[in-house]
């Protein structure tokens, strides 16, 4: 399903006559470079709506627990959220492999040399996922603090997940992406006391670049701190 | 190194406005708070313009300044990065008010 065209192919190369060509000069164009994106993410949104389904898009660096948050978050509320997941990583399946033991419905994106999702791969990966039977939509972004801020999926809200042992500072290195995201994970707090982590001046930038960002603190090893996820997620999906 | 998809994204944007006709010249806007390499896109330009309406065709970018509102003081003032404080009333934050556009501004025909 291409909510825009109707197309089932992955590419989009459209060729039109035009007969009669007016002569050359310049025309004004004033066209958003990401107006496809965004006008196919708007339809994700609007299904999303129609639908009734919560949907978060989480991003990250490589390897700040996003998969591993999933896993324990589905189980813990299968019975109570009906939940989805979509994969995005360059290569590979093994991060389906791993949610799809947790007993929940789960399509993988492959992107090859892509280093984000957009909203198209999104739109036909919804084709082979049982939306209207969903509460909740997890769409687990390539590891990239960099190019995902840039593309609206369609999402209700952009889920950023920072592990202490990358460094206090990544909000303020990688703004684009803290500014973007409504949510804010602080994963693998069960390491801090083997750390030289500034809890407090990680929270304080993250809030200078994101004013009313959300922050839970957590280990989803330990589960320490889950319950307050699992909580704003269910009165939301 | 998102440049290569946004740029794909302008040939057909360039591609749907042209016409049919052979494009000269393009010119971008970009914010200076838009996350975009201008010499990625560069960079990225030639190959995607292969083939294309595109091809040789010369690419312009405008860089925009990130200009940010004060809401204690009312004072629009220039911004380098996300988190500046307001140079006049020191309050913690502005609100973008430009900066982050990455746009197809016109193109040149033949």
């Amino acid at each position: 399903m291409c909510m825009s065209c109707g197309c089932d192919s992955e590419r989009h190369d459209h060729h039109h006559d035009h007969g009669e060509q007016p002569s050359g000069g310049k025309i004004a164009v004033e066209t958003d470079i990401l107006a496809k994106n965004n006008c196919l993410a708007a339809e994700n949104r609007r299904f999303f709506n129609e639908k009734g389904v919560f949907v978060l898009n989480l991003v990250s660096s490589p390897g700040s627990g996003k998969t591993t948050i999933l896993e324990h978050t589905l189980r813990d509320l299968s019975g109570k959220r009906r939940s989805a997941v979509i994969e995005g990583d360059q290569q590979t399946d093994n991060d389906a492999r791993r949610i799809a033991a947790t007993g929940v419905p789960v399509k993988q994106i492959n992107t090859g040399a892509g280093c984000h999702l957009d909203a198209h791969m999104v739109g036909h990966a919804l084709e082979e996922l049982p939306i209207s039977d969903l509460d909740i939509l997890f769409i687990e972004n390539v590891g990239n603090l960099v190019c995902p801020a840039a593309f609206d999926l369609g999402e209700h809200h952009k889920v950023v997940v920072l592990s202490v042992t990358e460094g206090e500072d990544k909000p303020l290195k990688y703004p684009q992406m803290f500014h973007a995201a409504d949510v804010m994970l602080l994963n693998k707090i069960d390491l801090l006391p083997y750390l030289d982590f500034d809890v407090d001046k990680c929270l304080a930038m993250a809030r200078r670049v994101s004013p009313g960002i959300k922050i839970f603190q957590l280990s989803a090893k330990t589960g320490e701190g889950m319950a307050a996820w699992y909580q704003w997620l269910e009165g939301r999906g | 190194m998102h440049e290569l998809s946004l740029i794909q994204g302008v040939v057909e944007i360039c591609e749907q406005h042209s016409d049919g006709r052979r494009v000269l010249e393009v010119t971008l806007e970009i914010g200076a708070l838009s996350g975009v390499v201008p010499e990625s896109l560069e960079f990225c330009f030639d190959a995607a313009a292969k083939n294309t309406l595109l091809e040789g065709a010369r690419l312009i970018i405008e860089r925009v300044p990130a200009t940010g509102f004060c809401s204690s003081c009312g004072v629009v003032s220039t911004m380098e990065t996300y988190f500046d404080p307001c140079p006049c009333c020191s309050a913690p934050v502005l609100e973008l008010r430009s900066g982050d556009e990455m746009r197809v501004r016109d193109l040149e025909v033949a």
